[in-house]
């Protein structure tokens, strides 16, 4: 590449976001309202308010539950949507529930796991996590599992590969493609309900504290917590980004090949 | 007939059919289906009658229906019912119409997908509850702090599948209608529009349930009228029943906006391939 398809590529990957914040920037200076403090403000305020103590007694508990949870989910949710896939005995019993089960909201399992289990400890709220990042997960594992494409599946069973290596060499990585889509899903989810479930009860936690700083009024600080939450999200897609290139590697280039790119 | 009968026996063109005899094979899904809700509400109703779950935590099936029924005769619950969807609908519908108009712009001009694609993978995942804060100080209880997560959390999902179907019209289909000098609005109605539509469908089912989420959740959490926030009082004050019967009406909600969702999907696309081929 030469340098100036980079300075091309720079300009497009950099250019409106400089523009926007710059937008902010002079829009917001010298601002005296006190719901939109200067852009300089809350600049100034971030490293004051997130310092590492903070973020140690804040996010890391709340992105720690966030993990758990969402593992749990994923587990549960590959493990539950293989079998509900390959029986369709089971997928039928299944279906209507899990179509209720798939339309409640995830938010309201707060009050209802708040009677179960408080909403004090971390369990509470872990539950929450796992059980509104699990249906997406598992929906599409059960899609995923069903759209296998027969010839796969029966020259497996003809070449008489056991049960468990099936599962392992063709089931699930055939169903991969949508198990990650389902993944991606439940953790937008996660980071919802990561959210919610610290606004209930007395708490710490990221969460939490943001609504801390809006009913003490402390705006500017409010304004750091909303960004860092914002760049959680950004990150955590990031990252989700990566390790789906990774392990979709092949299904991605079969993609492009097909598509004859 | 036995798997040596099958491999010896002719290959017949629909061998499921002389397998398994059709007509048991229609019916039985549906009453699997039954029997699995049957299993569910009868094992919920038992775990809470014989105690091993604490009665306190979950009521009897039986009860919370009950209770829904005396909901159902209740000004108040209708009320808030309404006040419900309404906000659904409208967040919903301001999403579609900025999402669809924001994609086709953007989507036409492959300088501006290029200049914007940075921005828009930054802000999409930005979690949308991430403005609570922001949306309370602002309006407190008020339907717009529910109207603004709904449609900044839907926005997204519209905005991204209609770039995705503009992106996937066929560069030949294109070409042709330039050569038949046909003009851009000509181009975006009878070529970019129905390569997008499906997608636009999708992007409306998706953004259906999304919308619906961030609407109970700006109900429980900020306290704006609705039935989540029924849901936030009926817990808070010890009302069990009232909790779980409210939360089964927000369910079925739910499925009622994914079956909705999906009709219009038929209704629309009945033309496309991917729903001609359920049919036939």
């Amino acid at each position: 590449m030469t340098a100036t398809t980079y300075a091309k590529k720079a300009f497009l990957a950099l250019g409106l976001p400089l523009i926007l914040l710059a937008a902010w920037w002079i829009a917001s200076a010298g601002s005296t309202n006190p719901f939109w403090p200067s852009l300089q403000t809350i600049l100034q305020t971030f490293p004051e308010t997130w310092t590492p103590e903070r973020l140690a007694a804040d996010l890391v508990p709340s992105l720690a539950r966030l993990g758990i949870g969402f593992s749990l989910a994923v587990v549960g949710g590959i493990v539950g949507g293989t079998a509900i896939g390959l029986s369709p005995t089971l997928r039928a019993l299944s279906e209507p529930v899990l179509e209720f089960f798939r339309a409640v909201p995830p938010p309201v399992l707060v009050p209802i796991i708040a009677l179960f289990a408080g909403y004090t400890g971390w369990l509470g709220k872990i539950v929450t996590i796992a059980l509104g990042c699990l249906w997406p997960i598992l929906l599409n594992t059960v899609e995923g599992v069903r759209g296998l494409e027969p010839t796969l599946t029966d020259t497996a069973k003809s070449y008489r590969l056991s049960w468990w290596r099936r599962l392992l060499f063709v089931v699930l990585p055939g169903a991969s493609p949508r198990i990650f889509t389902g993944a991606r899903q439940a953790l937008s989810i996660g980071v919802i309900l990561m959210v919610i479930s610290e606004l209930f009860g007395a708490n710490r936690g990221l969460g939490a504290s943001i609504v801390q700083f809006q009913r003490s009024f402390a705006i500017p600080q409010m304004w750091t917590g909303i960004i860092l939450l914002g760049l959680i999200g950004v990150l955590l897609a990031a990252i989700f980004k990566v390790v789906e290139t990774r392990m979709l590697a092949w299904y991605m280039g079969q993609r492009q090949i097909e598509r004859g790119e | 007939m036995s798997p040596t009968q099958a491999t010896l026996a002719p290959p017949t063109p629909s061998g499921a059919a002389t397998r398994k005899p059709r007509r048991s094979r229609k019916g039985r899904p549906a009453l699997l289906g039954i029997a699995g809700v049957a299993i569910v509400l009868v094992g919920a109703e038992l775990l809470s009658r014989t105690g091993i779950v604490n009665p306190d935590f979950l009521p009897p099936v039986t009860e919370m229906y009950a209770t829904l029924f005396r909901l159902l005769g209740e000004g108040e619950f209708w009320h808030s019912l309404v006040l419900t969807v309404r906000g659904w609908a409208i967040g919903l519908a301001a999403a579609m119409a900025l999402g669809i108009a924001a994609g086709f712009v953007i989507g036409s001009f492959p300088f501006l997908r290029a200049f914007t694609s940075s921005t828009i993978e930054f802000l999409r995942p930005i979690p949308s509850v991430a403005l609570i804060p922001l949306v309370v100080l602002l309006w407190g209880t008020q339907p717009q702090s529910a109207f603004v997560l709904v449609v900044y959390a839907a926005f997204w999902q519209v905005l991204v599948q209609v770039l995705y179907g503009v992106a996937d019209v066929d560069p030949v289909a294109r070409d042709t209608a330039r050569s038949y000098q046909f003009g851009p609005l000509r181009i975006a109605r009878s070529v970019i529009y129905p390569t997008a539509l499906p997608y636009i469908m999708t992007a409306f089912r998706l953004a259906a349930a999304v919308a619906l989420i961030l609407e109970i959740t700006a109900e429980l959490v900020i306290g704006v009228p609705g039935l989540g926030r029924d849901i936030g009082i009926a817990q808070s004050s010890g009302n069990v029943p009232e909790t779980y019967a409210l939360v089964i009406v927000v369910g079925l909600i739910g499925v009622a906006v994914n079956l909705f969702a999906r009709f219009a999907e038929k209704k629309m696309l009945w033309w496309h391939p991917s729903i001609r081929s359920e049919h036939s």
